[in-house]
Order: C-alpha cells, then structure tokens, then sequence
C-alpha cells in the first residue's frame, strides 16, 4: 500500500495511505462537516485552491454518479479522510469515487486522524499544505507548504470561470421515482448569470423556478450583460477572495439599480464589496451543512449549507442603504442581506444546497418574484 | 414565542413496567423531561406504576405517584393534582395511549388540562393506520399498499390479491406484538388470528411486503413556529422485515448519497407538519428498494421513542429535554446547545464517528420459542457502541453484548449457513463472519441477507484481518519470541512542530496516521518511520513496526485483547502489556454533535485508537461507576437506578463522577446524569483503559449487577482501586465451598448443598441430598439455567444439556425447600452498624425466582420470631462479610426454620423499590459508606435509625410482568429461572389493595366478577377449598377439574365440572378461549410440566385470563378482589406517604 503525507505550513505533518492519484497538490488545507455529498464538494468550484478534510470517517461508500455533479470535473485540489470506502454501494453509482478523483489527478490521503486535524485548524485557523504521494521527505513538503500563495487575495474565481458564454435550461431531475419533483414552469424569465465558479444546481434550481439561464464569463462587462437584455443577474459562488476581484466588482456596481440581482456566497460578497462594504478572511470559515441561520424577515431559522472563507463585516455596510436579512445562528456572522431601494439581494449560505438541506430553496421563487415586480426586461423598479 | 407563562403545573405519564419494546429509554425521556421543566419553574406532577425508574425518585419531581396507568387511578390523580397541562410524548406508547383515554373519556375537558407535546388528531393521525396512510398520500409520500381487516376472512381475501409475503400488523398494539410475516395463506390465517385477539380495537393491518428493502430512520424535531430539524439519521444493517428493535442499526446513515438523504429528510418533515405534530420530537421511519430507489414511509411516531433515545446517545442532542422545552412555549433558536454552550439546538448535530447499536436477546430463557427475527420485536436489551469507523463500532458493540461467550468459541455448522443467512435469528451476525471465513463472499452474502453490500465489506475487511491475524502466530510465537522494541524508543510518539524552523508554534501536534506521523529524521532517513498496514519491512522482526503496525490495525478495527490474546494463544493482560509497551494505547474522543467545528464542554467521551486524546482528566477526587450493560433478564433498570443514585450521591459529596456504561437507553449513559461519561463497553480491557487515563480514587463496582462483579477482582488484582465491600469477600459469598463454611462458623442454616463437575457427582449429590433438588451453574443472575429437579433422569437430562460445567465453575446443587416462604433482605451496612432496609415477604413459595415473585413490605404472614432471626442472621452476615454498603440476603421459612438461600454483597433488584416503600435513599447511603461515612451519618435520612429495620408506612407490593404474549408457544409456568422482564409497584393502606393495584399496573386486572377455574393436586386441595369458598363469598362461579370439584363440593360448595385437556371436549382450554373464566387457578404438580398443564397457561395468556399458578397467590388474588369491591380508588404521592420522614429531618 502507497503512503501519502499532509504537510502544514505550521510544521504538522499527518502520513496515511495514498489513494486517488499518486501526485502531489496544494492548497489552503480546510474542512467540511457535512455527513453526505462528498461527491458535490469534489465538484464544487469553490473549493479550487483547496485540500479538503472530511469530517464524516466513511467517505466513498456510495461512489460517484453522472447526475450528482455540480460542476465539469472535481475541483479541490486533493482530499483527506478518515476512511477510503473499498467498494461503492448505492444504485445510482456508475464510477466508485476513488477513480472518481484518481483520473482527474486529484490525491486522496486516507487512514489519517481527521478529528485531530480539525482540532488542529479550529484552533489555529485555516492554513496552507500539500498533499504527497510521491515526495515522503516531510521537511521539504512543509518548505513547500510555506511557499504557495496565500488564500488572501488571491483571484481564483476567473480561473474556474467559463471562457465562453452558454444558454443552461435543464432543470432539477428526481433522483428517485419517489422523488416529488414538479415538472419546472415554462421559462419566463431570462438571467444571465456570471459564472465565478457556478455551481450546476444554482442552474438548475432557476430553471426550476421558471428562469432561461445564460451563463456568461466572469469578467463579462455590465454593458455585455444588459446587452443581453435579461429580467435579471445572477452573480454565482465561487472560490478565493473576494476583494481582488476589481473589475467583477465594478460591473456588479454599474448593475445595481439597472437590473433584479441576486447574488450567493462570493456573489454575495461582491454586492458587499460593490455596496462599499468590506469583507474579512474567518479563522476556518464555514463548510457544512448544518448551520442554523435565521431570516430576519420571517424569524424561521433554515438548516443552511454553507462553503466560505470569506464574509462580509456588517459592521462595514451602511445600513441606511442595506438590511440584514439572514444572521448565522452560530456565530452571529452576516448570512444575507438586500438593499432598501434597489431589488438586489444576496445570502452568503447555498441555497441551491448540493450537498445539504432544502430549507431555503425559497429564495429562487424570491429571485422570480423580485423580475416579475420589476416587470419586462427587468426595470428596475424602487422597492418601498 | 418563549415560555409558556399560562401553566404552571404538568402532568408527565411515564411508561409502567419495563417490557419488550418499552424499556429505559422512556425513563430517561421521562427523566429528562422533567428535569428541564422544573428547572425552567414548572411544577411536575409524575405518574409511573414502575419503582425502578429514577423518574419516579421522589427528589425528582414535585409530586410522584407510584400509581397504575389507567384511566381510574390517572383521574384520581389529576382530581387531586389539578394541572393545567398533560405532556403525552414522553412516556412511550402507554403514557400516548393513556393521554388518548384521558382525553376520549373527558377527563382532561373535565378538569381543565390542556394536552401539550402531540395533539389528540395528530397522535390519532399518527396512530391509525388508516389515517396515516390517507396523509401521507395527500403529501405525496408512498406508503406500502396495505388494507385493515377485521376478520380472517377479508385478510385472506386482500392477501390473495396482493400475493404472499404480506405483513402483518395489528392495531395499537407495542413493538409489533402480534405482528408477523406470513409467507402462505394458512400462516396468515394464524398470525391474523392472533393478531385480532392483541388488538384492543381487534384490527389488523395487512401490508404489501418490502422485504429486503433498506430501512432508515430520521429522528426529526418540531418546534411551534415550523423549525425543523432533523437530529440524527439511523440506517439499519438488517434490512427491512426485522423490527427496527431487533435489528442492528447504524448511525449516521451510510449508503445514502445527498440527494437520496435530502428527498427523505423532505419527506420527514412533510410528514410531521401533515401529522401536525406541533412540537416536539418523532421518529420517521422509510424503506428504500435498494435496486431502483423507490422510496415508501413506513411509520411515524409522533413521540420520543427508542430510536430517539438511541439518537440522543448518539449525537449528543438532548431529544427528550428539547421536546419538553417545546411543549411549553420555547423555539429551538431560544434553547442553547449544552455541549457547545455558544450555539442553540437549533441546528443538525453532525458527527465524525460511527455508531452501532445491537439488540440483545434472551431466547434461552424462552424454551420453545421461535427465535426466528420477524416484524414483532423480541429483544429485551441492546447495546450501543462509538466507534471512528463502523468496523470499529460494531465490534465493540459485539464485545459490550456480553454474551459470555468468544466468538469462535461455539459450534458452527457449514451445512446450516444458507439458512442461518436467510433467516434472521439473532445468531446472524456470527454466521456471517463464519460464512466469509468459510469462502463466501460479500456478493453470495447479500443475495442470501439482502444487506447491503457496503456492510458485509466491512465486516469482510475484519474477517480477513482476523486470518492473518492467526496466520501470525506461526511465524513468531507468541510472546516469549516478541523481541522487545528497537532501541530508542517507540517511534510514533513524534512531535512535529519546530523540528521544521522557527516559524512554527512551540507546541507542535502528535499525529498518526495508519501507522503513525510521519518523523522529522534527517534528510537521509526521509519518512522512515511510516509504515502501512500490510507486512512490510520490517516483517520477519518480531517486535518491531511490523508488530505495531498489527496492533494498531487490530485495534482501529475494534478487535479486543481478549480476542487478539486468542489468536496469538496467550492471554489478555500480556497482550495489553505488550501493546502498551509498543505504544499502542487507547484515547478518549469527544461526542460532541459538532464534528468538532466547536469546542465541547461536556466530557461524553469514547474509546479510540487516534493520536489524541480528549478526556482532559480533571484533579478533583473521583470515583468511577461501572454500570450494568445491556438489559436483559435478571439485570436491567433496577440497576441503572442505583448507578445514577451512586451518580447524584457522588456529586453531593464533591466526589467527580465518572459513569462507565454502554446501554443506549438508560438515565446513566445521559451526558448529564454524571461529571464524566464514558460510552464503553464493560470489559476489563476498556475499564483499564479509562483507568489508566483518570486514575480514579475508587471504583464502584456494587450497583451495577453482575458485570461489574464479575470485573472486581480482576481489576483488584491490577491494582484498581475498588471501594466498598472487598472484592474478595463478595467472591466468598459467590463461592459455595467458603460461603458454606462461612454459614457452619455462623451457625446459620441453609439447605443442604454440594457442587458437582460431573454427571455422576450431581447425581450422587442429589442422592445424598435427598429430592427435590434445585440444580444451577456457579456466576450467574436472573437464575439463568436453574431448574427444580425431582428424579436422577432430569439430572442427568440437565447436565447433558442445560449447561456447562468446569472444574472453576461446577454445578451447584441444594436441597428445595418446598412449601417455603421466600424472604428477601436488603440491607445497608458500615463495618459496625448494619441497617435493614426491607424484609420483602414473598407471595409465591421457594421455587419460583424472586425475580418473578410478588412480594410485599411489610411482611404479612411471617411470625415475630422468623422476622427476629432474619434480622439477627442479616446483621451476623454483614458483619462476617465485612460489608461496606449495600447486601441482599435471600431466605426461605420451611416449617418454622429460616434458612440462608444467598448473600449478594451488592446492591439487589429490590433497592429501588425498597427505597420508595420506606423513603431512604439506599444507594446515597451506600455511598456515603463506601466513601468512610457511617450509618450514624445518615440519620436524618432513615427516620433516626442506624441498627435496626426501616418501616414502610403503608403496604408495598411489587409485582413482576413478563413477556409470554411475546412467545408464542412457551410454557407460561414459573419457575426457578427468571423470565419477567420489569416491575411495578402497588400501593395500598391494607395489603389487598396494593395486591390489586400491583396486578393492574402489571396488566394482569383481576376481574370483580365471573368464573374462577381451579384445578390442584391432591395435597393442595384443603388450601384450595379456602380459596374457592372466598371467591364463592364475592360471588364468584366455581369451575374446577374432576378431583378438584368433587373437593370443593364435599365441601358444599357449589361448582362447575369440566375436562381437562386430554380428557375430551369441551374442555378447560374450550372454556378459556370461549371467555367463559375470568380467572385461572391452577398449580404445577412440581414435576416437569405436562402439556395440559401448559395448553391451560398458554390460552390464558391468548385469552387474557390472568392465571394463577400458587395457591398463595390466589388468596392475595382474592383479597385483592375483597379490596376493590370495598375500597374507594384512591392514590398518595410518595411524598405524602413519606412526609413524617421528612419534616422530622
């Protein structure tokens, strides 16, 4: 059996047994606590630019299906658990999830102490690593660690975003003949949505709430995008800092006002940083799927799934201007918010889920209600 | 929406006597319940016919009453109580029926009291299974097709359409009682008839089979404003067609992807807002076919239930303290998260761990009983086990069973695997492992079980392990070739940190991987230390990594000392000392329902074999507990209580409490019953792990029953400090040669006696003894394979084939005592004062263990001077045993004499109940006793005394309740062997009354009018005729078998003759079922019992008649009637029956 090592940039070291690829990645070393849905974090685009530590000791035990994918191919940079499933037990398995990683390159480290890693980066806060099948000499993996970029300000979003714009109008399939999943309305509003690292079930939740979908690049210009005409602008999650991103953050600004916007996670922290907030790195950020967040609006706590790093200081934003909508229950952080006069809002959780709990799937229809108040072709109209 | 302002007093119904699939967990539930409510200012008002539960502690809640739960006695209650509120979801399937009577009858209208928890329309939506399945269409969920009947002929005629195998279920009935598969019209014809009679609304439902389907459950909480959340996902290792009790259960689900998890978590929650369970916690339970992913609901209980508390244990989420909270106005955003103590309940606990719980079952005390696995459930215990991976988990859990027995150690036969793999018995788990090691793969498994494949490979991987664990012995022999470990020490103890420059913290983190962390060596030595499962290396030196690297492997998977000591043909303790020295020991993980994104603040702690430890032992003095396991017969909640008490009492002192246990369902695995829990398997292996961690300043090794005892002296011997009366002592009573001697120094009678290791040696004692005899195995509890032997041919049957028998552990063997009076003892005592808590009378003779025998405090029959040489013989025996503590004696009065049967140094099954007869807190003193406090210390809680005998204000009766319903087939008779599986209590101002209360709580009424049938022997009938003219002066029929008619009519009593069995038609057992005998008198002619004999008790218990097998429980059975047409129903709290005691403080 191969060994693997995880090397830390602060000099720990975790050795276990190589799956996935034999190669050697790095990244900013993170974890999730979500019980299922590895196969969706392996495909989550925000998770570029990063090792991810599993909190759930069995990983892999009902492999990998077409249909479960959130994006092209995986995305994080390699994977650390506590135990690496032999055999791939479920009926919509079609690849078990270790050739899953394997053929696109990824590492795996298995057999590794996860709940003392965890520890180790709650307390000491998130920080960077490489994974090793191929280098054992622990020192020189640590000297490497202590050389990759760091996370802070690191544009990856245009790196994962598509080159190309496309038309996405495929909505949700049930994954069971039990599953209760309507047929999705005929399309009446058209989004363009800026691609920062999508996720494929934000396209096809919108779908589902009756949206035509055009996914366009990253670095689209405003004028692009009201050139396409839509009823509204979707701005997508998507990995590393938020606060590099200039030129996304200045077309998000010459937006709003123009267009219905709603915005998740990174694009939740672009309206913070395009509404003149700022927006601040956590000591280990928050991956999950199991955070209570409660909307301001209604006081209902949704069970929330969440990916980030990043969040934006309410403190920063002026709340003549904005309203918090949505405060992680947890640890008191800012979850969503939506401007006073403009229809623009934003929660920094998924709702789309993928992996995670449905309980704010709401949020689509919101979107669709805020283009249809504002009528054709998206007009901007003032709310209150 | 915060605390509900507008009520003030609560009623809680908790679950009566301790049955087959309402056990513990419904006093922990209870238990909880009631604690959050009084903390947050409500005053609780608690019902519970069961003595042994904590709940029923009179510190616990205001007002408690030991009183029946029916509807009589619960409206006297609440007339008297006046609450404003009922909390119905706490107190298992009786305490929500119970709340449905209340409310049908209109007591709770009457009397102003609001039902909180789960409504009336949604328990009935819940419960009927016809309304539940309407709703669940409405919502677009799947239920399997299914239709009611009421009679045989419209079940048959559904199942023909629907086709064979159907499921059957009757109505209201708990843990599926009545309930089974039938695969043929002619066994659906017979499940259904049976089915129909147990329903008390005499309807069954008949179901579309989904055998083999995956079975989950989620445990979901609502609270009033519509939170949902969903505390914990189970998946069940056997698939659908065990009940979920009986079946091996997993948590966190393993084989589901987020979607497929998603759909059922959407379903779950649909589910409970159709239902309109407002607040509060269910359990939803869903079958998937494995093969497309069709998904069907299966039930819902709109309750705390078994599972809840499984997922409680699990997660570390409070279940039934939250849904208390919810009941009274609180939001799951407003209550906090104790472990976490920064974040609310209103979240979904995540776990980093595996968790397998595995029933445990007591067919051997059930001869004749199928212990084929179906829809109704038959296991009377279970055990839980954490573990970082399932492998890990499950086996431990198959260490915690204590099934006494190693596994490889019995036979298994290769020729029975496919139908071992079929059909689930509760040997299926070790006929899988015995089928893969026999060549059968995970593929040939799963066609034969239908379990999922990702299991089998599991235990696939440990099998295999296990081979090549024995394959190690050849090649280095074990321990004396085990070199001792290379020079320099062990090198998985390796800090990394600043080895790697100055930009690092001090403190740097030890780590291990499969093997270990990797070493900060020079740069030529790169990772030499690592090391991956698999002989590498280092093979071929003994000692060495290689060596390690086995352990470490073996451990990880959960595989115990005891079974690698087996592999490796030496023994336990050299094992660990090997393993330790290569520096292969366990650490403590945290549950702490966060994966540990938080910091946890509640020390619930497991065993592991990770790099880090979390137990964070504290400096205080501490004690540690070492609970009683798995309930089975003979050892269950009477137990646990005393565990807690020890628990409390501990606290009081300022003593840290450390609680050891592995019992899902009870108040001592609660995270906040002790200081410090540890969910562990009770093996010396694991308690010197914990040992070694904490090292404690005592352990407790007396409330726990026998696992613990049978722990003491081993950990004696390995330097444990146990505190309380000597191990060595409590060994003594154990052992028949020293005990004997013991009694001769005393000049204390007992039977006589002799041991035997052979079949002629018992038969040769038995002679010399003189029959009847009573013959059993040395070490055991619960009278586990005792039986009453009359001839040399049962003997010699019996050694053949009841039991096995060893130089270390003969055959005991006593002369019976028949016709005795059975006494019971307990006693607490301080090394000068000896205080006798309760001298229990028995209403049954010698014969019938006391377990199984009604008895009574106050004594009623005895004679002053038997009550003074009882007294006089406990003191002498506490003083010679040295007792510190508690001490149970057991004697039996024949002609005048007293007898010793045994000396328990230890607490008994009777403590609590003794405790809530006399109002002293047994166990709390026994503590205090234990710690050097004497008796004289504790005055103020005995009403004054040190010496001497506590009194019991009024009459006590405990009575035990078994499980026949749940065995079809098994001769209902008592015997020496114990088979109830709880208890109740009746309370009373004369004995008749707490005899009725005590026969109603058990759920054997005696009726106030019809036929009593009588049928004894010939040396019984005088005693009979008494019995017979006082139930002829209530106005009672007379029915009787020839020879006992002819004596009640020479007698001039009036009586009806009737057949026995084998005599013609119609006979006794055409009458029973026919309804024409409400009551059934009917004594064992003491030899093996006759199947007359036993189709007579068979259809009482199908018919519901309650049958009586000894002449003096017929006399208390009709002071009892005497009682309940004179006496009004009238109930008292035990705090008013105590408050003498009280105010005297």
């Amino acid at each position: 059996m191969e060994s693997a090592v995880l090397a830390l940039e602060d000099g720990t070291v975790f050795a276990g047994r190589s799956l996935g690829a034999p190669a050697e990645r790095s990244g900013e070393v993170v974890f999730n606590t979500a019980l299922t849905g590895y196969q969706e974090v392996f495909t989550d685009p925000s998770y570029s630019g990063q090792i991810v530590v599993l909190t759930n000791p069995q990983i892999g035990n009902y492999g990998t299906n077409q249909a479960d994918n959130e994006s092209g191919r995986p995305y994080i940079e390699g994977l650390a658990v506590r135990e690496f499933s032999r055999v791939a037990s479920n009926w919509r398995s079609d690849t078990d999830a270790n050739l899953f990683l394997g053929r696109r390159g990824i590492p795996i480290i298995s057999g590794l102490d996860t709940r003392a890693l965890v520890r180790h980066l709650r307390s000491r806060g998130v920080m960077r690593g490489v994974l090793s099948s191929i280098e054992s000499d622990a020192r020189k993996l640590v000297e490497k660690a202590r050389n990759i970029p760091r996370m802070e300000g690191l544009d990856l979003a245009s790196r994962v975003s598509t080159p190309e714009r496309y038309e996405w109008t495929k909505a949700v399939d049930a994954c069971s003949p039990s599953e209760p999943i309507a047929a999705p309305p005929a399309p009446k509003f058209h989004v363009v949505a800026y691609d920062y690292g999508i996720k494929l079930n934000i396209l096809r939740r919108l779908c589902q709430t009756g949206c035509r979908v055009t996914v366009v690049p990253s670095l689209t210009s405003a004028a692009d995008v009201l050139s396409l005409n839509p009823d509204g602008v979707f701005l997508s999650n998507g990995p590393g800092d938020p606060e590099p991103l200039h030129a996304q953050i200045g077309n998000i600004r010459k937006l709003i006002g123009r267009k219905p916007i709603f915005g998740i996670c990174l694009g939740h922290q672009l309206l913070g940083l395009a509404l003149g907030g700022k927006t601040y790195k956590l000591k280990f950020g928050h991956r999950g799927a199991n955070h209570p967040v409660r909307n301001e609006l209604t006081r209902r706590v949704e069970i929330t799934s969440h990916n980030h790093g990043f969040a934006v200081d309410p403190e920063s934003l002026n709340l003549n201007e904005i309203e918090i909508t949505h405060v992680n229950l947890n640890d008191g952080t800012l979850e969503g918010f939506r401007h006073r006069q403009h229809p623009v809002f934003c929660v920094q959780y998924h709702p789309e889920a993928a992996p995670g709990p449905h309980d704010s799937h709401y949020l689509f229809g919101d979107f669709v209600n805020l283009m249809e108040r504002a009528g054709p072709g998206g007009r901007p109209v003032r709310e209150r | 929406m915060p605390r509900r302002n507008d009520l003030h007093r609560i009623l809680i119904p908790g679950s009566g006597p301790i049955v087959i699939g309402q056990a513990c967990e419904f006093d922990y539930s209870g238990t909880q319940a009631t604690k959050a409510l009084r903390a947050d200012g409500y005053e609780v008002v608690l019902v519970n016919s069961n003595p042994a539960t904590i709940m029923t502690d009179p510190d616990l809640a205001d007002k408690t009453y030991v009183e029946p739960l029916t509807l009589p006695y619960l409206k006297e209650i609440i007339r008297r109580e006046r609450p404003d509120a009922l909390l119905s979801t706490v107190g298992g399937q009786t305490g929500l029926n119970l709340s449905v009577e209340l409310a049908e009858a209109g007591v709770l209208e009457e009397f102003g009291v609001e039902l909180i928890g789960a409504k009336i329309d949604a328990i009935k939506k819940a419960e009927d299974r016809l309304l539940f399945k309407d709703a669940m269409r409405k919502i677009g969920l799947e239920t399997p097709q299914s239709q009611l009947v009421n009679s045989i002929k419209a079940g048959l005629e559904f199942a023909g359409r629907i086709g064979c195998p159907v499921i059957l279920r009757p109505s209201f009935t708990l843990g599926g009682t009545g309930g089974g598969i039938a695969y043929n019209q002619e066994e659906l014809a017979e499940i259904l008839e049976r089915g129909l009679a147990l329903s008390p609304v005499h309807e069954v439902l008949i179901e579309e089979s989904v055998l083999g389907w995956k079975e989950f459950e989620l445990e979901v909480m609502r609270d009033l404003a519509d939170n949902c959340i969903i505390v914990c996902s189970i998946e069940n290792f056997d698939p659908m067609g065990v009940h979920t009790g009986d079946s091996i259960t997993v948590a966190p689900a393993q084989t589901l992807t987020d979607r497929e998890y998603q759909m059922m978590r959407d379903a779950a929650i649909r589910c409970l807002r159709e239902i309109g369970v407002d607040t509060g916690g269910s359990n939803v339970q869903f079958a998937i076919n494995p093969r497309d992913g069709r998904m069907v609901i299966i039930e819902m209980n709109p309750r705390v239930s078994r599972s809840s508390a499984l997922a409680s244990k699990a997660t570390g989420f409070p279940i039934a303290k939250i849904a208390a909270k919810l009941a009274v106005g609180y939001r799951l955003d407003e209550i906090r998260n104790d472990i976490t103590r920064k974040t609310p309940a209103c979240f979904e606990p995540t776990i980093d761990y595996v968790v397998a719980k595995i029933p445990k079952w007591a067919f051997e005390k059930f001869p004749g009983a199928d212990p084929v696995l179906g829809t109704q459930m038959k296991s009377v215990g279970e055990v839980m086990a954490i573990g970082r991976t399932f492998k890990e988990a499950l086996w431990k859990g198959m260490r915690s069973l204590e099934t006494g027995r190693a596994f490889g150690s019995e036979k298994y036969d290769k020729a029975l695997i496919p139908q071992k793999l079929i059909t689930p018995t509760p040997d299926r788990l070790n006929y899988i492992r015995f089928a893969m090691a026999n060549g059968y793969g995970v593929r040939d498994i799963q066609e034969l079980t239908a379990i999922d494949p990702w299991f089998l490979e599991q235990i696939k991987e440990v099998v295999d392990f296990e081979a090549e664990l024995a394959g190690q012995v050849g090649q280095a022999s074990w321990p004396a070739r085990m070199d001792a470990p290379p020079a320099g020490g062990l090198p998985n103890a390796v800090v990394v940190g600043q080895a790697f420059g100055p930009a690092t913290t001090p403190s740097g983190v030890v780590s291990q991987g499969e093997a270990r962390p990797a070493q900060a060596g020079p740069p030529s030595q790169g990772s030499v230390s690592m090391n991956f499962g698999g002989p590498q290396a280092d093979e071929g030196r003994p000692g060495g990594p290689h060596w390690e690297d086995l352990f470490r492997r073996a451990k990880r998977y959960g595989i115990s000392d005891v079974q690698l000591a087996k592999a490796w043909r030496t023994d336990e303790i050299s094992v660990r000392t090997r393993r330790k020295e290569l520096g292969v020991s366990a650490v403590f993980s945290r549950v702490d329902t966060c994966a540990a994104e938080f910091e946890s603040f509640t020390p619930y702690l497991y065993s592991c074999y990770e790099s880090a430890c979390e137990a964070d032992p504290g400096d205080r003095p501490k004690v540690v507990i070492l609970g009683s396991g798995p309930n089975r017969i003979g050892q269950g909640i009477e137990f646990d209580y005393c565990c807690c008490h020890a628990s409390f009492a501990l606290r009081e002192l300022g003593v840290e409490s450390i609680m050891v246990n592995c019992n899902p369902e009870t108040v001592s695995t609660d995270y906040d019953t002790s200081d410090r829990l540890y969910f562990e398997p009770l093996t010396l292996e694991n308690v010197l792990n914990i040992c070694d961690v904490e090292k404690p300043d005592g352990v407790i090794v007396q409330f726990g029953g026998q696992t613990p005892l049978n722990l003491a002296l081993p950990l004696k011997r390995l330097g444990i400090p146990i505190i309380g009366t000597d191990p060595s002592n409590i060994d003594l009573a154990e052992d028949r040669k020293l005990f004997g001697k013991l009694l001769d120094e005393l000049a204390i009678p007992c039977p006589a006696n002799r041991t035997a290791t052979s079949v002629e040696e018992a038969c040769d004692a038995a002679r010399s003894i003189g029959y009847p005899v009573l013959v059993r195995p040395s070490y055991v509890l619960g009278g586990r394979a005792m039986a009453i032997a009359y001839d040399e041919e049962t003997i010699r049957q019996y050694m053949r084939e009841a039991v096995t028998f060893s130089q270390d552990r003969p055959v005991l063997i006593d002369r019976f005592l028949e016709d005795a009076t059975e006494v019971d003892v307990d006693a607490l005592a301080d090394g000068d004062d000896v205080l006798i808590a309760g001298i229990m009378e028995h209403i049954e003779e010698a014969g019938v263990h006391s377990g199984d025998s009604s008895c009574v405090l106050p004594p009623q029959s005895l004679p002053e001077a038997a009550i003074r040489t009882i007294e006089d013989y406990t003191v002498r025996l506490a003083k010679a045993l040295n007792v510190i503590g508690l001490m149970n004696v057991q004697y039996a009065i024949q002609n005048g004499v007293v007898y010793v049967l045994e000396v328990n140094p230890r607490a008994s099954r009777t403590v609590p109940y003794v405790g809530k007869a006399t109002g002293a807190p047994l166990p709390k003193i026994a503590v205090g006793l234990m710690r050097g406090r004497k008796l004289k210390d504790y005055v103020h809680l005995t009403g004054g005394l040190s010496s001497g005998t506590l009194r019991a204000p009024q009459q006590f009766v405990k009575s035990p309740v078994f499980p026949f319903n749940k065995f079809p087939g098994v001769d209902p008779a008592l015997g020496p062997e114990m088979r109830s599986t709880g208890e109740v209590m009746g309370v009373g101002i004369n004995f008749g009354e707490a005899f009725l209360k005590a026969q109603i709580g058990a759920g054997s009424p005696l009726p106030d009018k019809g036929a009593v049938f009588i049928s004894v022997n010939d040396r019984q009938k005088p005693e009979a005729v008494e019995v017979a003219r006082r139930f002829a002066a209530l106005g009672f029929g007379l029915t009787a078998t020839r020879g006992t008619a002819s004596a009640l009519r020479a007698a001039g009593l009036s009586c009806k003759m009737v057949f026995k069995v084998n005599e013609g038609r119609p006979n006794v057992v055409d009458l029973l079922k026919g309804g024409s005998i409400q009551l059934a008198v009917y004594t064992t002619t003491g030899a093996p019992a006759f199947q007359d004999e036993k189709a007579i008790r068979r259809s009482a218990v199908t018919s519901r008649v309650p049958c009586i097998t000894t002449l003096s429980g017929a006399r208390a059975a009709a002071d009892a009637v005497a009682s309940r047409r004179r006496d009004p129903i009238r109930v008292w709290s035990l705090q008013e029956i105590h408050a003498v005691r009280q105010t005297a403080v």
